[in-house]
């Protein structure tokens, strides 16, 4: 077993378990910490699929801002010690019989495909060798280090597609969705700060 | 290690997610749940974009989806800070006055 398959296994393993941990744990700050730990387990993967950029983006955004956020709304709505929210047994016992109708749907879809001939044929006529685009000083995105290559990427500009030997096209980035993304941001921003705001507390039997 | 071992990954924590989703009473829950389904589906770009040509686009499309994610859940934990600041609760079966 190489390192590689270990690592795999390891981070895999503490995935899906941290994701059977959110669902079967029902106090909800024990749920967040076990999606801390999925989703920085997920970032490992992220990390061994030589995507570096988006494994640190995982690490940054996800773990580092958005468990923040739902921690701080846990606190906020924190409810009272009488109002338990308890799922009932027969919904749980439902719920597990779905989930593994549906994982051996996905699981039997996902296993029935044989993917080495799929990427063979869709790699077919697009071969771009490692000495070509190391000519250029630009990696596949197979071989990690894609910051720079994905900046550009969101620049509009595709360098990693158009410096190969032989290519005379020019493709297009994701300049125009990055700043969908940047008003979307805005606009959810000022939204939330919106729906959020400082009001009266209006009492349920007054409504 | 090849790429039907990572789509399995994501299946598990997609399946995950749909579960949380379904069976949490707690607003809170529901949003992780929304959380789960996300990065299940964030292992599957990822992983197509190191196996297969999608190469650096599939990384572009799970940025998004982080970018995405992050604002989806500021909005919902805004809205459940509305319902909690209405209702005292953020129990999800509580939230049924436009039943009609």
């Amino acid at each position: 077993m190489t390192g590689h398959q270990l690592l795999f296994w390891v981070f895999a393993a503490v995935t899906c378990g941290g994701a059977i941990a959110v669902v079967l744990t029902q106090n909800v700050v024990r749920m967040a910490f076990w999606l801390i730990v999925s989703l920085g387990a997920s970032a490992g993967l992220f990390f061994l699929l030589n995507a570096d950029f988006v494994g640190t983006a995982q690490l940054l955004v996800y773990v580092g801002g958005t468990l923040v956020l739902l921690v701080f709304g846990v606190m906020l709505t924190a409810s009272g010690p009488f109002s338990k929210m308890q799922t009932r047994p027969g919904e749980l016992f439902l719920a597990g019989v779905v989930a593994i109708l549906l994982l051996g749907l996905l699981g039997s879809s996902v296993c029935s495909v044989e993917w080495d001939r799929v990427i063979a044929a869709t790699n077919s006529g697009h071969q771009i060798t490692n000495q070509q685009s190391l000519n250029h000083g630009f990696n596949r995105p197979e071989e990690g280090n894609t910051g720079h290559p994905l900046g550009m990427a969101f620049l509009g500009m595709r360098p990693d597609r158009d410096l190969v030997a032989g290519n005379k096209t020019l493709s297009t980035g994701y300049l125009l969705p990055f700043e969908i993304a940047s008003v979307h941001l805005l606009v959810v921003l000022i939204g939330a700060a919106y729906l959020a705001r400082a009001k009266r507390r209006v009492h349920p039997n007054e409504l | 290690m090849d790429l039907s071992s990572y789509l399995l990954v994501g299946a598990v924590l997609f399946v995950a997610g749909v579960v949380c989703m379904a069976t949490k009473r707690n607003g809170i829950g529901v949003l992780m749940g929304v959380e789960l389904v996300l990065n299940g589906a964030n292992i599957n770009f990822v992983a197509f974009a190191n196996y297969t040509r999608l190469g650096l686009d599939g990384q572009v499309i799970s940025l998004f989806v982080i970018v995405l994610a992050a604002a989806e859940a500021a909005v919902a934990l805004a809205i459940a800070l509305s319902f909690y600041n209405n209702h005292l609760t953020i129990d999800v079966d509580q939230a049924n006055q436009l039943q009609g």
